[in-house]
């Protein structure tokens, strides 16, 4: 199927698809096992200009949008989706600075981004995951600083980031009204690293607890106004969500390639099993369904980079319906391989691993669901 | 400085296969590719350019599609790209493509390093490098593995050689041919690629360079190729697994018997 991507689209795939047969294939069963952080492969992903994909030309970046995005994060998550996170845990990060970033803030982070400064987004607390209004950790106002007291966990890129974009309270009484998003720097004081937490999948990304103890924040660091940290929240989930899609495809399509080969190869009763017509039904399904999913996803993106203002419902399916897709996929991936599918030496297993956290973060899959129906009940279609 | 890399556009012999009939390369749907060791004198040029300060031009002889090698060697860095093509330079052994390449030199101007893989993995003679230093008569070392220091007229090198390596100081300009352990060649960056998409390539042809016409292509090449064949496998050596005592005996024995009888 052709997706009818621009020339510069197509060369953001193929520089992706090179990095991943020559860097992050050969590495990443290793990082998978050591849960290392994959900072040889960053330096190679921040030296060929990704990180500035999706970032306007004025500040060095390549002037693309959020399909742009998707591109690198697909075809970086077909090698291996921890990996990628790396560069998807930095957009997430860099989204409310577009979002909500004035101009002297754009200029004073930007061009740091675009050099391949990974940022990190934080807003899941342990008491406030799917409900973003029970946020604890607080923001008080003290002359030209704020003052940070609290702790955020499952922080993607945690520890690695040089940026961070935090909610905070600012006024704990007005619920989700009084919400704020901040930029805040890796080495301001009082900022520090809790727990580094071990995985099922995803296990080369930095997973990790961020923990603000009177940290002061310059006040010129706000995102936006007091109070506006919720919507800005939720804006950049409808910009995040094709991300995580794209994730949940590359990861598909990584499981649907190296089932097909297998297939191909593995002799039983005297034949290639891809000629039995059980196991040619599932690969028909697997490449039905990853097809559909790329479709909605790259829809999604392109509405966002068109402008559109409402996007919240196609955003949140394309998330939804592409990790079930790769977790249904990968599942079967595993079953095509056989005894061999169970086995940390052969692939599928650990594609299987990263597709479920792609059902889970971003908002859970139920959560999708809610907001599609709600969204459509209000408005109808 | 001024740096050029001279690049040689082979058929991708990861995909080449023998047809068993004629014992020769079937050429036919096999991508082109820069020979791979260029790719590390690409990266050796732009990597002394980004620490000296400067420009990288890449050369290359060949037909109007090798503008590709070309390209690619810009998305790696390299600053302009000149394409020597003519029709006159069909055929051209070892000795003409040294002396056309040298002549383009001269046509492109002024240089401090003039950087070639060590030879090109379709016809693998290594003469191409050493040709065209000697045509330019300028210092040349081969088989260089590492550039130590780079100063305004001098160089200080490591080149392997069969025992070990050996470090040498040369004057500037020279010329020198690079393995594989020098450097890791970069991923082009989406910046590179633009600017390789935009590049206009320079032609040089015949008429261009400051040639004598019976010095190039087949005229002015004194060998040819009279046979292309696959030499017999050599056979898998023998090993004694035995007390060393008793293996040497057994092996000057076999040494006697075979050879020196």
């Amino acid at each position: 199927m052709d997706y009818l991507l621009t020339e510069e689209q197509v060369m953001i795939r193929d520089l992706c698809r090179e990095i991943v047969e020559e860097k992050i294939i050969p590495v990443r069963a290793e990082l998978d096992e050591s849960e290392e952080f994959p900072h040889d492969i960053v330096k190679v992903m921040k030296e060929s200009d990704l990180f500035g994909v999706y970032i306007d030309e004025k500040y060095g970046g390549m002037g693309g949008g959020i399909l742009d995005l998707c591109i690198v994060v697909e075809e970086l998550s077909r090698g291996c989706a921890g990996i990628a996170l790396a560069f998807a845990g930095t957009a997430l990060g860099v989204d409310p600075i577009l979002v909500a970033a004035n101009d002297e803030q754009k200029e004073r982070y930007l061009p740091r981004i675009v050099k391949g400064a990974l940022c990190a987004y934080g807003i899941t607390e342990p008491g406030a995951g799917s409900d973003a209004s029970a946020i604890a950790t607080t923001a008080k106002k003290d002359g030209d600083n704020y003052i940070l007291n609290g702790t955020k966990c499952f922080i993607t890129n945690g520890g690695e980031a040089e940026i961070y974009t935090i909610v905070a309270m600012t006024n704990k009484s007005k619920g989700a009204r009084g919400a704020s998003m901040f930029i805040v720097d890796a080495d301001t004081p009082g900022f520090t690293y809790g727990k580094k937490e071990e995985k099922l999948g995803i296990r080369a990304s930095a997973t990790r607890e961020l923990i603000f103890q009177d940290c002061k924040v310059p006040a010129k660091n706000l995102l936006g106004k007091e109070g506006q940290g919720f919507i800005t929240a939720m804006k950049t989930f409808d910009m995040s969500r094709p991300g995580i899609g794209a994730q949940a495809v590359g990861i598909a399509q990584g499981a649907l390639e190296a089932a097909l080969q297998y297939s191909k190869e593995r002799v039983q009763f005297g034949k290639p099993v891809s000629s039995f017509q059980g196991l040619q039904f599932m690969l028909a399904d697997m490449a039905t369904q990853v097809q559909a999913a790329r479709a909605l996803v790259y829809a999604s993106a392109r509405q966002i980079d068109a402008g559109v203002k409402d996007v919240t419902r196609t955003s949140s399916m394309a998330k939804m319906f592409a990790s079930d897709v790769a977790m249904k996929v990968t599942t079967d991936a595993v079953q095509i391989f056989g005894g061999y599918g169970y086995i940390k030496e052969y692939p599928a297993e650990k594609f299987m691993r990263d597709a479920k956290i792609t059902q889970i973060y971003e908002g859970t899959n139920q959560i999708q669901r809610s907001i599609i129906a709600l969204d459509m009940i209000k408005k109808g279609f | 400085m001024n740096i050029i890399v001279c690049i040689k556009q082979v058929p991708d012999t990861t995909q080449v296969k023998i047809d068993p009939e004629t014992n020769t390369l079937i050429r036919e749907g096999v991508d082109s590719v820069i020979n791979p060791f260029d790719m590390y004198a690409i990266e050796e040029g732009v990597r002394l350019k980004e620490k000296h300060g400067g420009k990288v031009s890449v050369l290359t002889m060949g037909p109007p599609q090798a503008e590709s090698a070309l390209k690619e060697a810009v998305s790696m860095g390299c600053d302009e790209a000149y394409l020597v093509s003519d029709r006159a330079f069909a055929g051209s052994d070892t000795l003409a493509t040294g002396y056309t390449l040298a002549a383009a030199i001269k046509k492109i101007g002024e240089y401090d390093i003039i950087i070639c893989g060590k030879q090109a993995s379709d016809g693998d003679t290594a003469q191409v490098g050493p040709g065209i230093a000697t045509q330019l008569d300028i210092p040349q070392a081969t088989y260089v593995k590492k550039i130590e220091d780079v100063k305004e007229k001098t160089a200080v090198i490591e080149r392997s050689t069969e025992e070990g390596f050996e470090i040498l100081e040369t004057s500037l300009p020279c010329l020198i041919t690079v393995v594989k352990e020098i450097n890791e060649p970069r991923i082009p960056s989406l910046k590179g690629r633009m600017a390789a998409k935009k590049l206009q390539i320079k032609t040089l042809n015949a008429i261009d360079l400051d040639t004598e016409e019976d010095r190039l292509g087949l005229t002015g090449s004194p060998t040819w190729v009279s046979k292309v064949f696959t030499p017999p496998a050599r056979p898998r050596g023998e090993i004694y697994e035995t007390e060393p005592e008793e293996a040497t005996t057994k092996l000057v024995n076999e040494l006697k018997d075979r050879i020196l009888q």
